[in-house]
């Protein structure tokens, strides 16, 4: 059997399961379409919210950029993960508490305020439509790949199979599908670690792995694998793999914006209002970060083993030895991964000085000229490496068995699916439930609400479509905009809710407004005007940036602007009714958090 | 009669107070701890961790890429577990 009918097996499969799981729960009511009848157990809740959250950046994104820099990006790693004790200590439980179904409920609630709802509405649209762009990025590398067609192609494939998905499941279909996914998804990531980390180091646990010492290559008696990379990658002319390269202030702002971005993003709190209890809250954040910390851990391992063996294919002599040979790439078996992915666009190669051999350096190292020069090497031959396509390849690129990669190929869908789906569900709930119900049409039925929901799903999706065709950046970076954008507007109001009386309705939506529209402006100054390339005022670069600080990183600032503003304008203005700072008091507390309030 | 409903009150009040009192304050020293070994030693104090030798790098490198989430994971279940704890003790918890 092929490789081509091996993946359409274990993709085909993996959806016959999650279909089947949809069409078994389908959703009735609107009760259960947005919160699953508040019946889920928070180790199922954990696992379902850790499949919603591992979207393809995680899945296809981070892995790549972690490879490709080392220790620069394990802000990716501590931000995504450190999120979750933000929303397990200053969000969660309280948001049980208050049983609303939607995370702009209770900022209308608690900040007595149409406006404030509108406001918050808007802003969750934003971020979460910010975030599905960068997932149809990952969906197009995944079907482009699989399907072996252009990304493009996939793209579009994949943006109608998404739609298909979210539309007919809502939440209690997402639930148990969700479980089926993260399944999938983790088996598909971790397998093919453990083999990778057993050839190269001996060590069937890839994240023990990573500090392993090397058994593979050499014979230059014991070396640590990190200490092997980073040989190897400087003698390219490539910077370190271990140390830091980026300054202090970016990478703790990048991280910090990550972090409170999660805890601010609707589809993953939307997920604490499923569990029964108010400690079930606390709980399931756990057990969802104890789920993402199973791919997390891995992660690091797998960007840094692609790493070494994408190198040693290049260099099949070693760093000092001989380039690999045009001819060997188009005909030895183990090259036979590049010529998929060229098909994709993704990944491509040029013999520039026609010597017959691939040159992989870094030719705008200062370093390298001298050494170029004298081999007569005319700049880097591996002209395209697209960050994305490394965890989908790394099967290929270890030589492992065809169902692995089959595999990796369901797993990778898997995870760009259920984020997907999650955040469409978010979008389609804000749309129709908290703009059109709560406040342009009260009086709708709810079968025109369930209406309006699915042709906001379908606007949604037809929006990060078009925009996913010319990315902002690679899966996981368009996803961290999403993240500063969330970070910036939708946190701060909902902490300041909970842990203070004196915010009131003028100083949230102040705040709001204030955080949202400096990252917003920031971001598309630095990426361009509603992302479309060429419209942007400065250069994304640190050096080139307006305050010196990255837009993936300003989210951070957002925030802290949105907090100073909110406190600054609630202090000049009136204090909060009593009824509100009884509803804090009551929402402070465990006692009393009957089922959700149905409306 | 009008006395002691007055005093119950007034006790609730103060066990309200004291309960979120207490919560304030184990957030407080939970989010110190998140932030030490994830901003602290993955990023700004790395270079003071840089003689412990882990696998081919320093200890910084471990914390950014790997320890900080065993650190992240420990403190969910603990301030989960302590809460539970808390509420009972104030006899807040839910039925």
């Amino acid at each position: 059997m092929d490789q081509f009918t091996l993946n359409l097996l274990f993709v085909g499969a993996s959806f016959a399961l999650y279909i089947g799981i949809a069409v078994w729960a389908r959703a009735g009511s609107t009760s259960e379409f947005y919160a699953a009848g508040r019946g889920v157990h928070p180790v199922t809740n954990g696992m379902a919210t850790a499949a919603d959250w591992m979207s393809a950046a995680s899945f296809i994104s981070m892995a790549g950029l972690i490879a490709f820099t080392g220790y620069d990006n394990s802000s990716f790693l501590m931000g995504w993960t450190g999120g979750y004790v933000l929303l397990a200590l200053l969000l969660a439980p309280y948001l049980r508490k208050f049983g609303k179904f939607t995370v702009s409920e209770f900022i209308g609630d608690r900040f007595y305020s149409p406006t404030a709802r509108l406001v918050a509405v808007i802003c969750l649209i934003v971020a979460s439509t910010t975030y599905v762009i960068g997932q149809m990025t990952g969906v197009g590398v995944a079907f482009g790949r699989f399907l072996e067609i252009s990304n493009t192609a996939g793209l579009l494939i994949g943006a109608c199979v998404v739609f298909a998905y979210a539309v007919f499941g809502g939440m209690k279909g997402v639930t148990y599908t969700q479980v089926a996914q993260y399944v999938v998804l983790i088996m598909a990531y971790t397998i093919p670690a453990v083999f990778i980390s057993l050839q190269l180091t001996g060590m069937p646990i890839p994240a023990l792995g990573l500090f392993s010492e090397t058994t593979a290559t050499g014979g230059e008696g014991s070396v640590y694998l990190l200490s092997k990379l980073d040989q190897i990658v400087t003698d390219l002319g490539f910077a370190s793999y271990t140390e830091a390269h980026k300054d202090n202030l970016n990478m703790v702002l990048f991280t910090l914006s990550l972090m409170i971005g999660t805890a601010g993003l609707p589809h993953v709190i939307m997920r604490f209002f499923t569990v029964p209890k108010v400690s079930d809250a606390r709980w399931s954040a756990g057990w969802a970060l104890v789920f993402i910390a199973l791919l997390y851990l891995t992660a690091p391992a797998v960007g840094a083993m692609a790493r070494l063996n994408i190198t040693e294919l290049m260099w099949p002599g070693g760093t000092s030895g001989e380039a690999v040979s045009v001819e060997t790439i188009e005909t030895a078996p183990e090259y036979d991964w590049m010529l998929t992915w060229q098909k994709t666009g993704l990944l491509d190669w040029e013999d520039k000085n026609g010597d017959g051999k691939i040159q992989y350096y870094n030719d705008k190292s200062d370093a390298m000229t001298a050494k170029a020069a004298e081999n007569g090497w005319e700049g880097n031959e591996l002209t395209n490496f697209n960050r994305d396509i490394l965890v989908l390849a790394n099967p290929e690129i270890a030589n492992l068995p065809g169902w692995v990669i089959g595999l990796v190929a369901a797993g990778g869908l898997a995870a760009a699916l259920s984020t997907a789906a999650g955040l469409l569900l978010a979008i389609s709930s804000a749309v129709s439930h908290d703009l059109l119900k709560g406040q342009l049409t009260p009086n709708m039925s709810e079968k025109a609400e369930l209406m309006s929901a699915r042709i906001a799903m379908a606007v949604a999706i037809g929006v990060a479509t078009i925009l996913g065709l010319n990315p902002p950046g690679f899966a996981a970076q368009t996803v961290a905009l999403a993240f500063g954008l969330a970070a910036a507007s939708i946190f701060p109001a909902l902490m300041m809710g909970i842990f203070s009386k004196r915010v009131n309705n003028i100083g949230a939506v102040s705040g709001m407004l204030a955080g949202l529209i400096f990252t917003l402006v920031y971001i598309f100054l630095h990426k361009g005007w509603l992302f479309i390339a060429g419209t942007n005022s400065f250069p994304d670069t640190v050096d080139g940036s307006l305050f010196g600080i990255q837009s993936t990183a300003i989210g951070a600032v957002g925030a802290l602007i949105n907090f100073g503003v909110a406190y600054t304008v609630s202090v000049l203005t009136t204090d909060t009714p009593q009824e509100i700072k009884d509803l804090v008091e009551s929402v402070r507390v465990p006692a009393g958090a009957g089922a959700a309030v149905d409306h | 009669m009008a006395d002691q409903s007055t005093h119950i009150k007034v006790k609730a009040a103060e066990d309200g107070a004291g309960y979120w009192a207490a919560n304030v304050r184990i957030i407080t020293i939970s989010l110190i701890i998140w932030a030490l070994v994830s901003f602290g030693f993955g990023i700004l104090l790395r270079p003071l961790l840089a003689g412990i030798a882990v696998g081919g790098t320093d200890l910084g490198f471990w914390f950014a890429q790997q320890g900080s989430i065993l650190v992240f994971l420990a403190l969910i279940f603990f301030y989960a577990w302590r809460m539970n704890k808390l509420d009972r003790e104030y006899g807040v918890e839910e039925d």
